[in-house]
């Protein structure tokens, strides 16, 4: 089993004004930005990631959201890279780089084998499409936001893998000398995963591709369901997926009393408003939301057909107490969420998750009181759990095939 | 396929360069070829009855609108126009006149410059595809398609067809009207936006289409600099801007709009 650690890394200015206030999506001017306060809260939250690969945690999940204050992180490149080389032994997932608003793919090739190079080859590189927000941050056309992410996948994984030169004349993207003097550690390149909310057309194309699917803190059983849908067509695909396919965020964030860790908790909903976050979206900006074409015709049937009307995200704004009671946050002490992390586990049986603390408006000393205790406690009891239910990670049981990876110790024995 | 009562189209489906495309055909007379907005070509509103008096009005949904396949090699303003110039030359109409509305004065503008021959007399109101000295064309897909229908209009409560064109209680089929239309649009129109940075140039090869173009004076989506700039560089054309009128002048001033071009046609 692996156990990530992760953060949205929001904006905290309490001058603002605009922390616990519901705003509009790319409806926030930068004239609030006040850089003095980013560079403290980078460094702040570099710190945090330090801190949790000691205490334990088997890998770094980091996001990347533009032009919004909920996610500091504007170019996950940078965070990912900044952790090669001050860490030494977690996997560093990035969830995801958004292909569809990169016009230079062979750039992002050379990035990520940089990082997998100066992190000695502990690179996940997920792959995301974005949302309405990216392709409009970035310019990018919404309406060849599926063709932009295939072509650029392919084209990737092409410049990672084949020796060059060679060129590249695509519907999207062109290169008349493809030869980057930078080529992935791993081989035949780093893993690569694709987190989703919900999304049928995502789901079935990551099964396909047999990479690993992370379900981004989406409702239990509408994420069993896109679970389920990931192993039928596996199966139509003729190989055999398991918990090695299968990845998922959730909120858990503990405390040194009950008290405290309700105190804290109810911090998720008290940033600025995240619109991944329930309870605390804001306005959503309806037209950014729905480019023109950025959705297929084709997905939207699939959506209405498959996972009914659960929302985009499998949640919907609903208050903090409703969300304890269904397990959408989990908080506590140990004692009282190691439970309802065990019913996570079983009900969903993914062979990694990520624990997402850290947010709103938590402070750093709420953050690391939550590390460390993660560290003493409920990090050694969650990987007995996955001993026990066989959960096993894409580092553990090949996802493509099913079958077990030898460890060089044990070929070496 | 017989039409519903006088003034209104009779709807066809029929495939034109190769692709399956919905017409709306109406009245008798020469042929008068209509290219609608980028709100795609629902209904039949005054100006088109009017007009189908004494014309054939043509009006083809873009590829990609409600009714009509998009072509997959579509990808620009060059595309569509070309598409375009196919179309109506399998349709067997021209040369004809034309009358382009707002994004579809545009796709008129590129057919001319790559096919003058191809129109008699042509009419771009309120068109897209310059970009403008002063100002610039509002951003249309990062607002929902109904603020788009209220800015277009100066007055909204003295259009007297506005609650047809923009309806309170808004229905699926019109909302989908709109997404299939947004979506066509924005294909060939997302960067740069809604202009072609050449046409200007491209423009000064039109030394004898007649060119009558027609701009509202409040219009919010694309600056009267535009319709200037179309002027200055059609030689011969005439601009004729309509007082107290927003981006929709054959809706929002229909009288004053028919009388332009009519004495114009």
């Amino acid at each position: 089993m692996l156990i990530g650690h992760f953060t949205e890394q929001p904006w905290q200015d309490d001058s603002s004004g605009l922390m616990g206030t519901q705003s509009t999506d790319l409806g926030i001017s930068n004239s609030f930005y006040n850089p003095a306060v980013g560079a403290s809260l980078y460094n702040r939250y570099l710190d945090e990631k330090l801190y949790a690969e000691e205490m334990g945690f088997d890998a770094f999940m980091l996001n990347e959201h533009h032009s919004t204050p909920f996610c500091m992180q504007g170019v996950t490149n940078i965070g990912a890279a900044i952790l090669a080389r001050q860490t030494k032994k977690a996997k560093i997932i990035i969830l995801g780089n958004v292909l569809p608003i990169w016009d230079d793919p062979l750039w992002l090739a050379e990035q990520l084998s940089m990082i997998d190079m100066i992190s000695y080859g502990r690179l996940v590189s997920g792959f995301v499409r974005g949302g309405g927000r990216e392709s409009f941050a970035h310019n990018a056309p919404p309406h060849f936001n599926r063709e932009r992410f295939e072509e650029a996948h392919d084209f990737i994984i092409k410049a990672w893998t084949e020796p060059g030169p060679w060129r590249w004349e695509g519907k999207h993207y062109q290169y008349r000398y493809v030869n980057p003097w930078a080529r992935p550690l791993q081989q035949p390149h780093p893993q690569i995963w694709i987190p989703s909310t919900v999304s049928v057309e995502t789901v079935k194309w990551t099964a396909e591709h047999r990479y690993p699917l992370v379900l981004l803190a989406t409702k239990l059983e509408p994420t069993r369901d896109a679970f389920q849908l990931y192993h039928d067509t596996a199966k139509e695909n003729g190989y055999k997926s398991g918990t090695q396919n299968l990845a998922y965020l959730f909120k858990v964030h503990v405390d040194e009393t009950e008290e405290k860790a309700d105190e804290v908790a109810r911090k998720y909903l008290s940033g600025v408003s995240n619109p991944f976050l329930a309870g605390n979206e804001g306005q959503i900006n309806p037209a950014i939301m729905s480019l023109p074409g950025h959705t297929s015709r084709t997905s939207n049937r699939l959506q209405a057909a498959a996972f009914g009307p659960a929302g985009r995200f499998g949640t919907n704004r609903r208050p903090y107490e409703d969300q304890v009671e269904d397990l959408t946050i989990i908080s506590g002490t140990p004692k009282t969420v190691l439970p309802k992390i065990r019913h996570v586990l079983e009900y969903l049986r993914p062979g990694s998750i990520f624990f997402w603390d850290g947010d709103g408006a938590m402070t750093h000393e709420d953050q690391m009181r939550s590390l460390r205790l993660m560290g003493e406690e409920v990090i050694p009891a969650v990987r007995e759990m996955g001993k026990e239910l066989e959960l096993f990670s894409s580092f553990e049981v090949d996802p493509r095939t099913g079958e077990k990876i030898e460890t060089t110790e044990e070929v070496s024995s | 396929m017989m039409a519903v009562n006088v003034g209104e189209p009779v709807e066809q489906e029929l495939v034109l360069a190769n692709t399956t495309v919905k017409l709306k055909k109406s009245g008798s007379g020469d042929p008068l070829l209509i290219l609608h907005s980028e709100m795609g070509n629902a209904g039949w509103l005054k100006y088109q009855q009017e007009l189908a008096k004494d014309h054939t009005v043509y009006m083809l949904s873009h590829p990609g609108c409600m009714g009509s396949d998009q072509p997959d090699w579509i990808m620009n303003m060059r595309d569509l126009a070309g598409w375009y110039l196919q179309a109506i030359e399998e349709l067997g109409i021209t040369p004809m006149n034309v009358i382009g509305l707002s994004f579809g004065g545009w796709i008129a503008a590129e057919m001319a410059v790559m096919s003058p021959q191809t129109f008699n007399k042509m009419i771009l109101v309120s068109a897209t595809g310059i970009k403008p000295e002063e100002g610039e064309i509002f951003d249309i897909f990062g607002v929902t398609p109904q603020v788009f229908q209220q800015k277009s209009f100066f007055d909204p409560s003295n259009t007297s067809e506005y609650q047809i064109v923009c309806p309170d209680e808004l229905t699926e089929e019109l909302a989908l009207e709109w997404e299939y239309a947004r979506e066509s649009t924005c294909r060939v129109s997302w960067r740069p936006y809604m202009y072609y940075p050449a046409l200007p140039n491209l423009l000064n090869r039109l030394k004898n289409l007649e060119t009558l173009i027609v701009w509202g004076s409040e219009d919010e989506i694309v600056p009267l600099n535009s319709g200037q700039i179309y002027n200055r560089n059609i030689q011969g054309s005439r601009l004729e801007v309509i007082k107290n009128c927003g981006h929709r002048p054959e809706i929002e001033k229909v009288g004053e709009f028919l009388k332009l071009v009519k004495e114009f046609l």
